[in-house]
């Protein structure tokens, strides 16, 4: 589940590069003290593709994406976990990439919406979205369908939700449930109910 | 955000240990409240030291017949697993009613425990807060106050503690382990792990400087019907206005926890011995020191109402 996990210790320990370079961000009233300089190597693999970075500790995960990887798909709404626009699946589970450090994903295997299909051979999230026409602008698109996608898999894998009458019996993909587990992306267009119908066709929820 | 250097801990009391040595350093588990705030300068950490990977992600069975969770189940996991959904579904019930999918995914039980104030003010590094700056002022006395403390207040801050998870915690009454530098234990029971605003806001819980939550364990099921009802602005993805978490026997006795009316959970243990009377007698005990603003005084009704129609479910 938690990607520091995988590799062990080996990777463990401290990761602070160049210690001992002298920052010009000494608290006020504090003696300049030499700091720690900020920066950390990390290594992730991101759509089945291994990627090496040295990063400002302070980058998020969806600035790497975009600033520093070019993977301009994932989009940035609120930078603040409000939204859902930033949805990525990180280790088979969907997260939040603007409240994440991407120095704290050392190993983990990353999915963002261009990894899922391809233009000329679409997920079939992707394909329903079209189909329905789940969107208007567009904007909370990617992060819509990478939080379906890994919603589906924690729907098959059992687990429960808010709304899921017991906690003991397996929910079912039922209109309800789907709402629910959708509610973390904003769709700020309302483009709600074809969303809602693309999402429903590729879960097979019956009329 | 400020900057700040980064380090993996590689043990819980190495963590502890490495948050006492450097001031101004903090440990992240999801990130999910730190990092929100730190973009907002509203915490600024020098130093953060990643707890993830240190082997506090386990569930496992106590030889009381309880259950410890581990310090970095993402709350996901905590409230899909097989045992909390059977013995402790307040629990449950509680962690599905907060966030979203993917902040569950990745918030933690430590963090949740330890997330901070949604009051505006707080928020707000304009306006004067004794919470975020220590004898500024509080904004929020005699301003928006409408999602705010009702009992339990102070005149120094009238905020309230918006965790879900929490409320089934104090309604459980879980214990909180924790380790620090010296590699010394320490178990905190819930009541005794939040504090009420008094005169230090600023200061939230009973952790000392570089003390690590390990894990929080809970006592051998308690049995009974579990219901957790939150209300809230809208049906999902936000927090409580008020919310209650109860546990019900078969013969009406039980207890209650109350979310979005104080600093803390609110538990007073002695109104649990009402619950057969109704809701009301109990939210009279409960409430008894309440001094709601006139935005908030609603919550004083809503509350008894949610408690009701709680009790009408464990009847059904
Ligand atoms: C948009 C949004 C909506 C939300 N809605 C809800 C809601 O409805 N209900 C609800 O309850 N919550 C809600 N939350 C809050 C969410 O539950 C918390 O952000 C989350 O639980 C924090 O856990 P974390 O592991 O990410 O903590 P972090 O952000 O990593 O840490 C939080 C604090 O805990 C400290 N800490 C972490 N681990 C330890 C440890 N082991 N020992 C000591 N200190 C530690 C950190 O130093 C930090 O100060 C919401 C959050 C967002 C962004
Ligand atoms: S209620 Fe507390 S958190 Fe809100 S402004 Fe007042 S002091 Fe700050
Ligand atoms: S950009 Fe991450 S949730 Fe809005
Ligand atoms: S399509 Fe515009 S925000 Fe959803």
């Amino acid at each position: 589940m938690q990607a520091l996990e995988e590799n062990g210790v080996s990777r463990r320990g401290v990761l602070i590069a160049g210690a001992g370079v002298i920052a010009a961000t000494a608290a006020p009233g504090a003696e300049a003290q030499p700091m720690p300089q900020a920066t950390v190597p990390v290594s992730f693999e991101v759509n089945g593709e291994r990627r090496e970075l040295t990063l400002d500790a302070r980058t998020t995960l969806l600035d790497a994406l975009r600033e520093h990887l070019r993977l301009t798909g994932t989009k940035k709404g609120c930078d603040h976990g409000q939204c859902g626009a930033c949805t990525v699946i990180v280790d088979g589970r969907r997260i939040n990439s603007c409240l994440t450090l991407a120095v704290m994903h050392e190993g983990a295997k990353i999915t963002t919406i261009e990894g899922l299909g391809r233009p000329d051979r679409l997920h079939p999230l992707q394909a329903a979205f079209v189909k329905h026409d789940g969107y208007q602008c567009g904007y909370c698109t990617p992060g819509q369908i990478c939080s379906a996608v890994a919603m589906l898999d924690e729907l098959k894998a059992g687990l429960p939700s808010h709304v899921s009458e017991t906690l003991t019996e397996r929910p079912q993909a039922t209109d309800a449930e789907l709402r629910e587990r959708m509610s973390g992306n904003i769709c700020r267009c309302g483009a709600y109910s074809n969303i809602q119908e693309a999402i429903r066709e590729v879960a097979g929820v019956r009329a | 955000m400020k900057a700040f250097s980064y380090q993996r801990a590689t043990s819980p009391m190495d963590a502890a240990a490495k948050a006492t040595v450097t001031p101004g350093a903090r440990f992240i588990a999801g990130g999910t409240n730190l990092l929100d705030l730190m973009k907002l300068e509203i915490e600024a950490p020098t130093h953060l030291i990643d707890v993830n990977g240190i082997g506090l992600d386990k569930i496992e069975k106590t030889e009381e017949g309880g259950l410890r969770i581990g310090a970095l189940v993402r709350n996901t996991d905590l409230a899909a697993h097989e045992d909390v959904r059977r013995d402790y579904g307040l629990l449950s019930r509680a962690l599905l009613a907060g966030a979203s999918g993917q902040l569950r995914n990745k918030a933690t039980t430590a963090g949740n425990l330890l997330q901070r104030t949604r009051c505006p003010y707080f928020y707000d590094t304009q306006q004067p807060c004794n919470k975020r700056k220590p004898g500024s002022g509080c904004s929020a006395i005699g301003g928006v106050s409408r999602q705010l403390a009702v009992v339990g207040a102070s005149p120094a801050c009238i905020a309230t503690h918006p965790s879900d998870m929490a409320v089934a915690l104090r309604a459980l009454d879980a214990v909180v382990e924790t380790v620090d530098a010296k590699g010394m234990a320490r178990a905190i029971p819930i009541a005794d792990f939040h504090r009420l605003p008094g005169e230090t806001p600023d200061v939230e819980t009973a952790l000392t400087p570089g003390e690590l939550i390990t894990a929080v364990t809970l006592p051998k099921p308690a049995g009974g019907k579990h219901i957790y009802h939150k209300v809230r602005d809208r049906a999902s993805y936000a927090f409580a206005l008020v919310s209650v978490g109860a546990i019900v026997q078969k013969d009406g006795s039980g207890r209650v926890a109350l979310g979005g009316v104080a600093h803390k959970p609110w538990r007073v243990e002695p109104a649990d011995a009402l619950l057969r009377r109704g809701a009301k007698p109990v939210i009279e005990h409960l409430l008894a020191d309440a001094q709601p603003t006139a935005e908030n005084s609603f919550k004083v009704t809503l509350v008894e109402r949610t408690l009701a129609a709680v009790l009408a479910e464990a009847r059904a």
